[in-house]
């Protein structure tokens, strides 16, 4: 059923009594024309384009937990494409376009919301790497604009101007940036897929990978085998682990990122806000929980939770940028699992095993690219080549020499 | 999480650097397939759900480097020794 104002007034007058769930919880069958690894949002993404954009519908999800379990639910829910290198910005921008036009296309309130992404400078260097990244952004035609103090304290008067060490003298601001419901961008792909004849497979954890002749030919799981003619793995965190069933190593090592939220505020902060001194980034849900993270904890973790040194020194970031937080009581902190890759930035690409394709280390800027991995990936799912946007993001690039190193750190995961 | 320094006893682990994986070795550069096996040895890594061998520096105590056994799913801390005298840095590479 499509969701409309008509279909909310039917409902409000029946009492809200027959609502039918938004995807079907579907059993596994035999064997599918393309089987993904991981019901997140990137694997939903995919499944979703692969049924809409190329017309292969005979596709399953296959998710070890629920829907929604994993990163997608677990990130700071922040949009936008303010990279610097030629490789990303394409990827990233095209991401954003895809969000701006999501919940049409795919009939679901995701809450989009363009209220914009500012990283500030403390510095003149830093003013001027800014404004590099900004030009490089508007060259392909991305927004961005450079902020004066003036124009930020009228922005967002309540931040601490003139700390000692960490004065504020400007910013850049994406105005389309922005935030999104995550939750919301599970279940919106997740149902839009169904609806187009995805089976999504829930509590199927996969355990092999069975590869004859030098190809992958299908997938054991706790459910029983599921054969394929393709397979893509959308399984960031643990990406290591499940291409190793098919005998890879891959250039990835993955590390816990902690995500704090605060009790619920008056509207205060009124877009996505980065610290330049340290690494902070905040924004406040419509909720009205303050929204915040920082650094991975830098250590080699499945745990899906980190340690007290880092809660420390996201706060102090925090502190040193908007002191009022002080007064904020915490509500809930958690832990994700990231694939940091040893550049920084994802694999969207084949793999030395026919039949066999990744999506993974996306560090922890996963969240904001789920659209355009999504389509990346079921572009290389469908047509067996790299879509024009994602051509930077090949597994060969390491050995080539053609790292895509945002940040510049060389190859340390935990330094991205 | 703490880690049993053998100089300085237990730790916070924030007085320590984080360097990886310690089973990574250095190829013989003389090797025929040497430029393959320096792309393994610096970019791919086993990055294991459990038992991990790995490389700690005290950067802001005794500045001695640590092979720490560590359970990546629990951040359980087992045996630590001195990195100059830790076998499994010796163990052939791959």
């Amino acid at each position: 059923m499509r969701y409309s104002i008509f279909s909310l007034l039917r409902h409000a007058v029946t009492g809200n009594r027959d609502w039918a769930p938004a995807w079907r919880d579907a059993p596994p069958r035999a064997g599918y024309d393309v089987v993904i690894v991981g019901g997140g949002g990137h694997g939903l993404a995919a499944a979703y384009y692969l049924a809409k954009i190329h017309g292969i519908t005979n596709v399953a999800v296959v998710e070890k937990g629920w829907i929604g379990s994993g990163n997608v639910g677990r990130n700071t829910t922040i949009i936008r494409s303010n990279y610097l290198l030629p490789g990303n910005i394409p990827f990233y921008e095209w991401s954003l376009k895809l969000w701006e036009g999501l919940e049409q296309d795919i009939n679901y309130n995701a809450m989009v919301s363009q209220r914009g992404t500012l990283n500030l400078f403390h510095t003149d260097a830093q003013r001027d790497t800014f404004v590099r990244r900004g030009n490089a952004m508007r060259l392909h035609g991305v927004d961005a604009e450079l902020l004066d103090l003036a124009a930020l304290r009228h922005l967002v008067p309540f931040l601490d101007f003139d700390n000692a060490r960490f004065p504020i003298r400007g910013g850049m601001l994406q105005r389309r940036g922005g935030t999104v419901r995550h939750d919301a961008v599970a279940w919106g792909y997740a149902r839009a897929a169904s609806r187009l004849g995805v089976d999504i497979i829930q509590n199927c954890e996969v355990t092999g990978i069975r590869v004859e002749r030098g190809r992958a030919v299908g997938v054991d799981t706790s459910r029983g085998y599921i054969g394929a003619g393709r397979i893509g793995l959308a399984c960031a965190g643990n990406s290591s682990r499940v291409a190793a069933m098919a005998g890879l190593r891959l250039p990835i090592e993955s590390h816990v990122l902690q995500a704090f939220v605060s009790e619920g505020l008056k509207p205060v902060i009124p877009c996505v806000i980065t610290f330049g001194a340290g690494h902070f980034y905040v924004s406040q849900s419509d909720k009205g929980g303050l929204v915040f993270g920082g650094d991975i904890d830098g250590y080699n973790s499945y745990a899906q939770r980190g340690n007290l040194p880092t809660v420390e020194d996201v706060c102090e970031g925090g502190m040193a940028l908007m002191p009022f937080l002080g007064r904020v009581r915490l509500l809930r902190s958690w832990g994700g699992i990231m694939d940091m890759s040893m550049d920084g930035s994802p694999i969207i690409d084949r793999t030395p095993v026919d039949g066999l394709y990744l999506n993974a280390g996306w560090c922890y800027g996963g969240f904001k690219a789920t659209p355009a991995s999504g389509w990346c990936f079921a572009h290389l799912l469908a047509k067996d080549e790299s879509h024009p946007v994602g051509t930077a993001y090949r597994l060969d690039r390491f050995a080539a020499g053609r790292v895509v190193d945002e940040k510049g750190q060389g190859p340390h995961p935990n330094r991205h | 999480m703490r880690i049993p320094c053998p100089h300085c006893g237990p730790r916070g682990h924030d007085e320590f650097a984080y360097y990886g994986d310690a089973n990574v070795v250095r190829p013989d550069p003389s090797r025929p397939d040497a430029e393959r096996a320096f792309c393994d040895y610096v970019y791919l890594r086993d990055n294991p759900a459990g038992v991990h061998l790995e490389l700690w520096y005290h950067a802001q105590g005794c500045q001695t480097w640590l092979v720490v056994e560590r359970d990546t799913r629990t951040h359980a801390v087992g045996r630590v020794v001195e990195a100059r005298s830790a076998p499994a840095v010796e163990a052939p590479g791959r």
